[in-house]
């Protein structure tokens, strides 16, 4: 079963089409990256799909609901990580998940959230004295602590350094072991390689390509080889590196010139994106 | 339902206690005023009323103003810009029991700050109690209800958390003055007493002053709790319309 359908969804703001027919299907239990620029429509799509904004047109089905017309029976299965942090400063990190859980009719456990989400130190803290990282955690606990079947995460590693960064990766892959549906959106393209099973890159409004990462990276000429000749730099790209490499070093050693800076390195989600957002510009 | 419009409740309590903010300009500040103000004047007759009486009165209007209109006002619009609403608003907690126990939690604060005044009122300054209790409470919980819906309004019209103290004193803290919290409007200008004919304060003034003097035989100004009803189905009309759960500002 899938957790979200979307087919031909629309939406426009004032005379600014910001959605332009939009078709994905994201299953039950997997990640699912949404990409694309500022400006291309990623959070505009989220919002609908939590009941956040109306559509204009299209058909929208998450967990077999219009998010539209549901009311509080389908938001006890969402969980929702906003691109802002926001919570009450003067409650404390306990008391903050007590209040949600308490908001929700199956919760989890409050010390298992504050565990999975890394925060056991801070459980007693005052919100106003969390750091960015911290608050950002706490803003993933707020999501899960209902229990949700699907989780919404709205650039959920914006602004953190490379260490968070990856135990929120560690996070998120816990989340889709026990079974939850994930719709990510995300500015970095190893997080999607990483994480998602399956992405789609948005721009102007609609999807410019869709598959999982290795589908993304099926069509590409394999392997890029790049060096500086002459304080010039070289790149060459290759379905046989194997052999192109061959012929490359052997004209080196033959002629007496080095290779410098010599880089050999696969093609990566990231290339692929820059391709497709920024071409035809 | 009843067990989550509580559980909101007891969190709204919390929250309004552990906010320095709410707790001293909307709770502390209109008990202040009085014992200032009635250490002052309390001996002094306003229009034939012994003055810690009037200004008890007074200041106990003034009470529900400050709590539930600015301080409601001010508190929401922050909730709002700084995107707490639009998370509530992705809970399963209906929008009603949120904003229903907000609302009870701010009459809960204003009972206690008029139990407080007038105890201070009393037993410190030497004021009458209220010689027709049904009524004085009557006009209470009407004012209440009706600054209540207004300070909703009011949300509506601020656009940013930076300038809502500004703008929302800007409104209050004349119209305590042109209907009279503090002092007697009659030596006021003929235009500042035609504002002042106009604004739902000079009424619960009046009414909040009639139930204190007033005995058994009162005879209930009627129209001037429908002018303060009329003002409180005002504000909850543009509230319905104008009330917003995401930050205006982005």
């Amino acid at each position: 079963m899938s957790a979200i359908e979307v087919s031909g969804l629309e939406k426009r703001y004032g005379s600014f089409q910001a959605l332009n027919g939009i078709d994905f299907r994201h299953e039950e239990g997997e990640v699912f990256a949404l990409l694309g620029p500022n400006g291309a429509g990623k959070t505009t799509t989220v919002e609908i799909l939590e009941g956040y904004r109306k559509r204009d047109g299209g058909q929208v089905r998450v967990l077999g609901e219009d998010p539209g017309r549901a009311g509080p029976a389908f938001r006890a299965r969402i969980g929702i990580v906003l691109q802002s942090s926001a919570v009450y400063p003067t409650l404390s990190v306990q008391e903050i998940l007590d209040l949600f859980a308490g908001y929700y009719p199956h919760p989890r456990d409050r010390s298992e959230v504050i565990e999975l989400v890394g925060l056991g130190e801070k459980a007693g803290a005052r919100v106003r004295t969390l750091s960015g990282g911290q608050l950002r955690r706490l803003d993933l606990g707020l999501a899960l602590v209902g229990d949700p079947e699907l989780v919404f995460l709205d650039e959920p590693t914006t602004g953190f350094d490379p260490g968070a960064r990856r135990q929120a990766w560690e996070t998120i892959r816990g989340l889709r072991t026990l079974g939850k549906s994930i719709l990510l959106t995300t500015h970095y393209m190893e997080e999607a390689q990483k994480l998602a099973d399956r992405v789609a890159i948005l721009r102007d409004g609609r999807i410019v390509a869709t598959g999982t990462p290795a589908e993304l990276l099926a069509g590409e000429s394999g392997v890029e080889i790049s060096y500086r000749l002459n304080g010039e730099e070289v790149v060459l790209r290759t379905p046989e590196p194997t052999r192109v490499l061959h012929e490359l070093t052997a004209k080196a050693l033959a002629e007496g010139f080095e290779l410098e800076r010599l880089q050999v390195r696969p093609r990566t989600l990231e290339d692929v994106y820059l391709e497709v957002t920024e071409d035809e510009a | 339902m009843t067990r989550l419009f509580v559980h909101e409740l007891r969190a709204q309590q919390l929250l309004f206690w552990r906010s320095r903010e709410s707790a001293f300009f909307t709770f502390l500040l209109p008990i202040i005023f009085l014992v200032l103000l009635g250490s002052v004047y309390g001996d002094e007759q306003f229009n034939g009323i012994n003055g810690s009486t009037y200004l008890l009165a007074g200041l106990i209007g003034y009470g529900v103003v400050a709590t539930a209109f600015a301080g409601l006002a001010i508190t929401l619009v922050v909730r709002r810009e700084s995107g707490v609403l639009k998370r509530v608003r992705g809970t399963p907690l209906p929008a009603s029991v949120y904003l229903s126990a907000v609302i009870v939690s701010t009459l809960i604060v204003i009972a206690l700050e008029v139990v407080t005044q007038l105890l201070i009122g009393t037993y410190v300054l030497d004021a009458s109690w209220p010689q027709s209790p049904a009524a004085f409470v009557l006009v209470l919980v009407v004012g209440a209800a009706a600054f209540a819906a207004l300070g909703l309004a009011l949300t509506g019209l601020v656009r940013s958390a930076d300038g809502s103290s500004a703008v929302v004193n800007a409104i209050y803290l004349p119209m305590t003055f042109i209907s009279g919290v503090f002092f007697s409007t009659e030596g006021m200008p003929a235009f500042l007493r035609a504002i002042g004919d106009v604004l739902p304060l000079t009424y619960l003034l009046r009414l909040s002053r009639e139930t204190f003097v007033a005995g058994d035989g009162l005879d209930m100004p009627w129209g001037s709790l429908a002018a303060i009803v009329v003002w409180g189905i005002v504000g909850f009309l543009v509230a319905v319309r104008m009330f917003k759960w995401e930050p205006r500002e982005v």
